[in-house]
């Protein structure tokens, strides 16, 4: 288990003092104009180095993200945007940060707007979180009084924080339906090339980082990248914060070391399987969009990137969806696709369709009042969808429900069985054939 | 997606303005954003004109594009593309949101909305006969660790049981919202793990002693009358003791409400409690004094015993599965 002093969110709880001047006796704000005084080079140099991987699903390295940005401005603005419209199911991370530990992210943000030449960010916040975002101003505003914020501030680089907010759009989290969002149109993706870092917010370039990327960012550079990436296995390296929802005993958000196994993981922090380790059925690694894995191919699987690839699915933002063996797994699949119908934005005729399709098929097998050939045609439609979209959510559609038919196939055939077995049940009329 | 439309023409008010602290904090919010980029503001003042009225009106759709001279259309593209904006009229006490994602459902989602549908109306987005209430089921709302919750106005519910759930609505329906504190209603800190967090409990980077007192407090039981002093046991000449009677002929069995057992109900004969309509008739302050004096630190409000009590006293075994739909233990 990490050490408390290695753990980067000290007030995850809210346990602890959430003021400034809570933040600064336990590390954070320390010495943010010495790092800011080494350099732009330095800081993306030692992101770089760090093998920090953004938070927010994908998992691409924020430093080189951080490097795509023009090193010259050809006089437009440059932007900071913050992804914290945080709504894939499982996930509820950059809640704990807003609203116990703010002063993390605000000093996060100053230091990657030195880094990519941006004065002024803006924090992206899901419509629903209006407590976190109370809470956020709140700490935003100290820092203006405390003049660590604004022009002509203490670290030495002028620097604005604004904070925008949707209102329940799901699709919003994707970089580019984000920044339409913000620009106050429907969060509808836009096409890429061109990409934020050369054309994002208002035609500037921008760059779009999750929120517990940024927030981990001022911590590394002040103990050294060479800490942080000595924490895990190569590629998967540092501290992640993760969510266990569902069927364990105690389910809770936590910081950790990457590259522990799941077994571990939920001994040492939730308190075990509901009913056991033979009671476990399938776990969603990382949020509701990675593929279903089987309990038994989990138990032992690690839970980093490289880890979870190998099991099939991936590792996406850390929150694991654990369901026992009570769980019509049918069902909970079923529960996803209709997710994804709901938030689909109606751009893409495969999504918009498509997330519908797989919908109503999975609605008539959780019953089992289907054909058994409509699996191959639930994956082929699922097929039909990832991939011939302008953005990800197609494939986030597609995934649970290829991973329910790769390992729960035989569940499937079982439960239309039961519905043609019981066929008179459900008011089937016998008659003789003439 | 979902086929949004404006509420008919025959609810929609003729005008809307923002009040004069919204106005100012409109133009604050309008400044936020570069200049000619107003239109970034939409979503912003939209969500404010639904906290001022309620609900996202056509005129509040109207006035707010010509705030930010919008075209009506992309203003109205807006409002129905964003699900949280309500454009028909929802309860005025309070909306209850359930989410109802996997997470959520996987924990019992589904028993919440049951509740809904038997308390409120049988479907989502209408409103009960008086108005007041209405309830909707909602996406994952961000609190997958604290499954099931619900979200009223601005503060999310957590750890819900139904019972629970039904206290809460009662408790909005009453006016008395407040009343409930939001966040977890089980024995546990927002996202750390019931019981206690495993980590994060060394002292190493900790604050001042003096600044620990502002935590809240360890387990923040579901309503303030459990919060109760704790310290001093209340004496028994309390005003607020409910009254006392002999034992009758025929005492109930107090053992039937979930969450008494033998020797609770012992502790309650010594207390001169021997029937259910005597426990339906407490008041909130009688409530707090016989918690405060058993010590059941909340017990008696999360289980919900007056409504428990209430239905055995009213029809005995039957109307308990009646209103709770399940047997007395």
């Amino acid at each position: 288990m990490l050490k408390d002093e290695d753990r980067i969110f000290s007030n995850l709880y809210g346990l602890k003092d959430k003021s400034l001047k809570g933040a600064m006796s336990r590390g954070h704000w320390d010495g943010t104009k010495q790092i800011i005084e080494k350099g732009r080079d330095w800081i993306i140099e030692e992101m770089k180095a760090s093998g920090l991987r953004g938070r927010g699903g994908a998992g691409f390295p924020t430093g080189l993200k951080w490097s795509f940005m023009p090193k010259q401005s050809d006089g437009r603005p440059h932007y900071l945007v913050v992804n914290a419209d945080e709504s894939e199911p499982g996930t509820c991370k950059d809640r704990d940060i807003m609203r116990h530990d703010p002063h993390t992210l605000i000093e996060g943000c100053v230091i990657a707007g030195f880094a990519m030449g941006a004065n002024t960010a803006y924090i992206y916040l899901r419509g629903e979180y209006m407590r976190e975002r109370e809470a956020l101003q709140a700490a935003v505003d100290e820092c203006y009084d405390a003049g660590l914020l604004g022009k002509n501030n203490k670290n030495g680089w002028d620097f604005d924080i604004y904070l925008h907010h949707g209102a329940g759009a799901y699709i919003c989290g994707e970089e580019t339906a984000l920044l339409e969002s913000l620009e106050g149109k429907k969060g509808q993706p836009r096409l890429k090339p061109p990409f934020p870092a050369n054309m994002g917010l208002y035609g500037c370039p921008t760059t779009v980082n999750n929120v517990e990327s940024i927030a981990v960012a001022p911590t590394i550079l002040r103990r050294g990248a060479s800490w942080f990436s000595a924490i895990g296995r190569p590629n998967n390296v540092g501290t992640k914060l993760f969510m266990v929802s569902g069927h364990v005993n105690k389910p809770c958000t936590f910081e950790e070391a990457m590259g522990l196994s799941f077994r571990e993981l939920i001994e040492t922090h939730c308190g075990g399987i509901r009913g056991g380790w033979d009671n476990l059925l399938a776990v969603i690694p990382g949020g509701a969009s990675c593929p279903v894995v089987k309990g038994e191919d989990m138990k032992d699987a690690i839970m980093d990137f490289d880890g979870m690839r190998e099991v099939k699915s991936s590792f996406g933002t850390g929150g694991m969806i654990v369901m026992d063996k009570s769980t019509d797994i049918i069902k909970a699949i079923w529960r996803i696709a209709a997710f994804f119908k709901h938030e689909s934005c109606g751009q893409c005729t495969p999504c918009r369709e498509g997330t519908g399709w797989m919908t109503r098929i999975l609605e008539r097998m959780v019953k089992g009042n289907a054909q058994k050939r409509e699996i191959d045609m639930l994956f082929e439609v699922s097929k039909q969808i990832e991939g011939h979209t302008i953005c990800a959510l197609g494939d986030a559609a597609a995934w649970p429900v290829q991973g329910l038919i790769r390992n729960f196939r035989p569940e499937i055939e079982k439960r239309i069985d039961q519905y043609t077995a019981n066929a008179m049940a459900h008011g089937a009329v016998m008659e003789a054939a003439e | 997606m979902s086929v949004r439309r404006l509420a008919d023409d025959n609810v929609q008010p003729q005008s809307f303005a923002f009040s004069e602290a919204n106005k100012a904090w409109a133009a604050e919010t309008i400044n936020k954003y570069p200049a000619g980029r107003q239109q970034s503001a939409v979503i912003p003042l939209l969500m404010r004109a639904q906290e001022q009225d309620g609900w996202v009106t056509r005129a509040a759709i109207e006035t707010i594009a010509d705030m930010l001279e919008m075209p009506y259309i992309r203003v109205l593209e807006v409002a129905t593309f964003y699900t949280q904006f309500q454009i028909k009229p929802v309860g005025t006490r309070a909306h209850v949101q359930v989410c109802g994602t996997t997470p959520c459902m996987l924990r019992g989602a589904e028993d919440l909305i049951a509740v809904c549908k038997k308390k409120i109306h049988h479907d989502p987005l209408h409103t009960n006969e008086s108005g007041t209430l209405s309830w909707e089921e909602v996406e994952c709302q961000g609190a997958c660790v604290n499954a099931p919750m619900v979200v009223i106005f601005k503060d999310t519910y957590e750890d819900l049981t139904p019972i629970q759930l039904e206290y809460i609505i009662d408790r909005f329906e009453a006016g008395k919202g407040g009343d409930v504190t939001p966040g977890p209603q089980i024995d546990r800190v927002y996202s750390a793990p019931a019981g206690g967090p495993v980590t994060l409990t060394t002292d190493t980077p900790a604050p001042k002693a003096a600044k620990v007192a502002e935590a809240p407090a360890a387990a923040a039981p579901v309503a303030p009358v459990a919060e109760a002093p704790a310290a001093a046991k209340p004496s028994l000449d309390d005003p607020n003791r409910p009254a006392a009677v002999e034992k009758p002929a025929t005492p109930d069995d107090l053992k039937m409400i979930s969450g008494v057992g033998p020797v609770m109900e012992a502790k309650l004969h010594d207390l001169g409690i021997y029937t259910f309509a005597q426990i339906a008739k407490w008041t909130e302050k009688e409530v707090a004094w016989v918690d405060s004096y058993l010590a059941f630190r909340g017990r008696i409000v999360r289980d919900d015993w007056i409504k428990q009590a209430d239905a055995l006293a009213r029809g005995g075994e039957e109307e308990y599965v009646r209103v709770f739909g399940k047997k007395p233990r």
